[in-house]
C-alpha cells in the first residue's frame, strides 16, 4: 500500500524537478514549456494525495480547474513561443537578451 | 436576484467582452472608435453597480466561492477607474501602432474580470482562476505586437515567470489545503486557529504562497519579469500592466494572508519585513543606474511595492487601511508617470529615453508642471499626495514596533528622490533635444490635467481618504 507521504515527496521530487529545469535550462524553451507543466502536475498529485488521505472531495475538483488553466496556459504559451520564433529565428534561451538592465 | 448582485460587475463586464467580440466582427469597417466607447460605458456601468455594493452588509455566494463586502467594493471600484484611465491614455498610441483592434479592449476587459475575481475571492479557486484570468490576458497583450522583437520577449519572460510563480501559489495552496482540508479562506483561518503553532506543513504552505504572492506583486527578489516586461511592451500595456494589477496583487495579500493566514503572522510579518527591505534597497539604488524611462520607473514601481508591504506586516488593521491607501495613490501616480510617457511619443517615435523629457519646460510649461508633480507624488515629496501615503505606511510600520524598518525606509526615499528630482531637473534646467510638437489628443490631454492635479488637490483630504480605507479594512482580523 501506498502511503500519503510517499505521494508527497513523488510530488515534492517532480516540483524541485520542475524548478530546476527552468532555471537550468538554457537550450530550449520548449523544456522551459515542460517544466511549466511538471510543476503543476506535481500540484495536482499534491492535491489528490490529500484529498483521497484526508478530506475528501474538494482537492479533486480543484484538479480539474488546474487541469484545465494549464491547457489554456499553454496554448497561449505556444503562441508566444511562435510569434517570438518569427522574430527572431531561435528559441535558445541565451538568445534572448535584448532586454537586460 | 439578491444572490447575484456581489457579481454584478463581473457579469457585465464579461458579457459586454464577448459582445464587442462579436460585434466587432460584423462592424470593424463601418464604426471606427465605436469598441473603444463601448468598452469606456462598460467600465462606467460596472463602476456603477460596484458603487452600489458600498453599503450592503457583506454577502458570501455561490457556496462560499464569492464575497461581496466593502473591500472588494472599494477595490472594484478602483480597478474600473485605472483601467478607464489606462484605456483613455493609450487610444492614440495604439491607433498609430496598428494595435487599435477589438481584442486589445476585450483583453483589457477580461483581465478587468479577472481582477474583479480577485479582489473578491472567498476561496483558493476562484482566487486562483481570477488571477490566472488576469495573468493570460496579461501575456497576450502584452505579445499584440507581434513584429516587436522587446514585446514578444518580454512576453514570454512574463509568462515563464508567472506560470512559476502561479505554480509556487498552487503548491502553497495544496499544502495548506492538506494542513486545513479546506479551500475556503475562512475556513482555513478558522482551522488554523486550532492548530498548534509552528505547524510544519501551514508553515510550508506560507512560505511557498508568500513567494506566489511576491512574484506576482513584483518584491524583491522576485521582481527580475519587472524591468523586463515594463521595458519590452508597448507604452500602452506597460501602463495597464503597472496600475490595476498591483492593486489586485496588493488585493490577494489582504485575502490569503491576513484573512486566511493570520494565525501564522507571527512567521510572515518576519518574511514581509525582509522582503520590505531588499525591495526598497534594490529598486531604489538600481534605479539610479537606469538610462531607459520605463526601466527606472520598473525599479521605482518596485522600491514602491516595499513600502507597501509595510503597511501589511505591520499585522494590523489599521497598518492594512494605510496601505490599501499607499496602493491606490501609487497606482494613480504611475498612471500619470506612464501617460507623460504616452504625451510624448508618437508614430514610429518612444519616448523612453531620459534624454527625451529635456527641456519639456519649453515645449510644453504645463505638462512639465504634470511631471513634476507626479515625481515629486513619487518621492513623498510635500505637499503631494504620495506624502501623506508614505507617511501612513512609515506610521504603520513604527506603531507595530519596527523602528529600524522604519529608518531604513525613511533613508531609502531619500536616496529615491535623488532619480525623481533628477527628471526635474532635465525637464526644467535642460534645453529640449526633441522639438516636435506633443500629441493633440483631446481626452489624453484632458485627463492628464486632472490626473496631475489630483496629486496636489487630493492631499487636503488625505485623512478622509485614509478613513475611508479604514472603513473597508474594518471587516480583516
Amino acid at each position: 500500500m501506498v502511503s500519503l507521504s510517499q505521494y508527497l515527496i513523488l510530488a515534492a521530487a517532480l516540483f524541485a524537478i520542475g524548478v530546476v529545469g527552468i532555471f537550468l535550462n538554457r537550450k530550449n524553451l520548449v523544456v522551459l514549456l515542460m517544466a511549466i507543466e511538471l510543476i503543476l502536475l506535481a500540484v495536482n498529485l499534491n492535491f489528490v494525495a490529500f484529498s483521497h488521505y484526508l478530506w475528501g472531495m474538494s482537492g479533486q475538483v480543484f484538479v480539474f480547474f488546474i487541469l484545465t488553466v494549464a491547457a489554456a496556459e499553454s496554448a497561449i504559451g505556444l503562441a508566444i513561443l511562435i510569434v517570438l520564433f518569427r522574430n527572431r529565428r531561435t528559441i535558445n534561451v541565451d538568445d534572448f537578451d535584448t532586454l537586460k538592465g | 436576484m439578491a444572490y447575484i448582485t456581489p457579481v454584478l460587475p463581473e457579469i457585465i463586464v464579461l458579457t459586454m467582452a464577448c459582445v464587442i467580440l462579436l460585434a466587432d466582427l460584423f462592424w470593424r469597417r463601418r464604426f471606427k472608435g465605436l469598441m473603444y466607447g463601448v468598452s469606456q460605458a462598460t467600465l462606467v456601468g460596472a463602476g456603477f453597480a460596484a458603487y452600489h455594493m458600498l453599503g450592503d452588509a457583506p454577502t458570501v455566494i455561490f457556496h462560499g466561492m464569492v464575497v461581496g463586502d466593502r473591500l472588494s467594493a472599494i477595490f472594484q471600484i478602483a480597478i474600473f477607474m485605472l483601467t478607464i484611465g489606462v484605456l483613455a491614455y493609450s487610444r492614440t498610441y495604439i491607433a498609430e501602432r496598428g494595435v487599435f483592434r477589438s481584442e486589445y479592449f476585450v483583453l483589457a476587459l477580461t483581465g478587468v474580470v479577472g481582477m474583479c475575481v480577485m479582489v473578491s475571492a472567498a476561496h483558493f479557486l476562484s482566487l486562483y482562476l481570477g488571477l490566472e484570468l488576469l495573468s493570460l490576458s496579461l501575456y497576450a497583450l502584452i505579445a499584440m505586437q507581434r513584429d516587436s522583437i522587446g514585446a514578444t520577449e518580454a512576453a514570454m519572460k512574463y509568462f515563464v515567470l508567472g506560470a512559476l510563480a502561479s505554480g509556487l501559489l498552487l503548491y502553497g495552496m495544496s499544502m495548506l489545503y492538506g494542513a486545513t482540508g479546506s479551500l475556503r479562506i475562512t475556513q482555513v483561518a478558522s482551522v488554523l486557529a486550532t492548530l498548534p503553532p509552528h505547524n510544519l506543513v501551514a508553515t510550508l504552505g506560507l512560505v511557498f504562497v508568500l513567494s506566489g504572492l511576491a512574484f506576482k506583486l513584483g518584491a524583491v527578489p522576485f521582481h527580475m519579469w519587472i524591468p523586463d516586461v515594463y521595458e519590452g511592451a508597448p507604452t500602452a500595456v506597460t501602463l495597464y500592466v503597472s496600475t490595476a494589477p498591483k492593486v489586485a496583487a496588493f488585493a490577494l495579500f489582504l485575502r490569503l494572508l491576513v484573512e486566511g493566514l493570520h494565525g501564522l503572522s507571527g512567521a510572515w510579518q518576519e518574511m514581509l519585513v525582509m522582503l520590505a527591505v531588499l525591495s526598497m534597497g534594490v529598486g531604489n539604488v538600481v534605479a539610479i543606474a537606469q538610462t531607459n524611462m520605463k526601466r527606472m520607473l520598473a525599479y521605482s514601481a518596485i522600491a514602491h511595492m516595499g513600502f507597501l508591504l509595510m503597511g501589511v506586516l505591520s499585522a494590523r488593521v489599521g497598518g492594512y487601511a494605510d496601505a490599501l491607501f499607499y496602493a491606490l495613490v501609487y497606482a494613480f501616480m504611475s498612471l500619470g508617470a506612464f501617460g507623460i510617457i504616452i504625451l510624448l511619443s508618437r508614430k514610429g517615435f518612444e519616448a523612453e529615453r531620459l534624454e527625451d523629457l529635456r527641456g519639456l519646460h519649453r515645449r510644453s510649461p504645463w505638462y512639465a508642471w504634470m511631471m513634476l508633480l507626479f515625481m515629486f507624488s513619487m518621492a513623498g515629496i510635500p505637499p503631494t499626495i504620495g506624502f501623506y501615503a508614505k507617511l501612513a505606511v512609515i506610521q504603520a510600520a513604527v506603531s507595530a514596533g519596527f523602528y529600524g524598518l522604519a529608518v531604513v525606509a525613511v533613508l531609502f526615499s531619500v536616496i529615491g528622490a535623488f532619480y525623481y528630482l533628477r527628471i526635474v531637473k532635465l525637464m526644467f534646467f535642460d534645453a529640449p533635444v526633441d522639438a516636435a510638437p506633443l500629441r493633440k489628443a483631446g481626452d489624453l490631454r484632458w485627463l492628464l490635467s486632472v490626473n496631475g492635479v489630483a496629486m496636489l488637490l487630493a492631499a487636503p483630504w488625505a485623512g478622509t481618504l485614509i478613513a475611508i480605507c479604514r472603513a473597508a479594512v474594518r471587516g480583516l482580523p
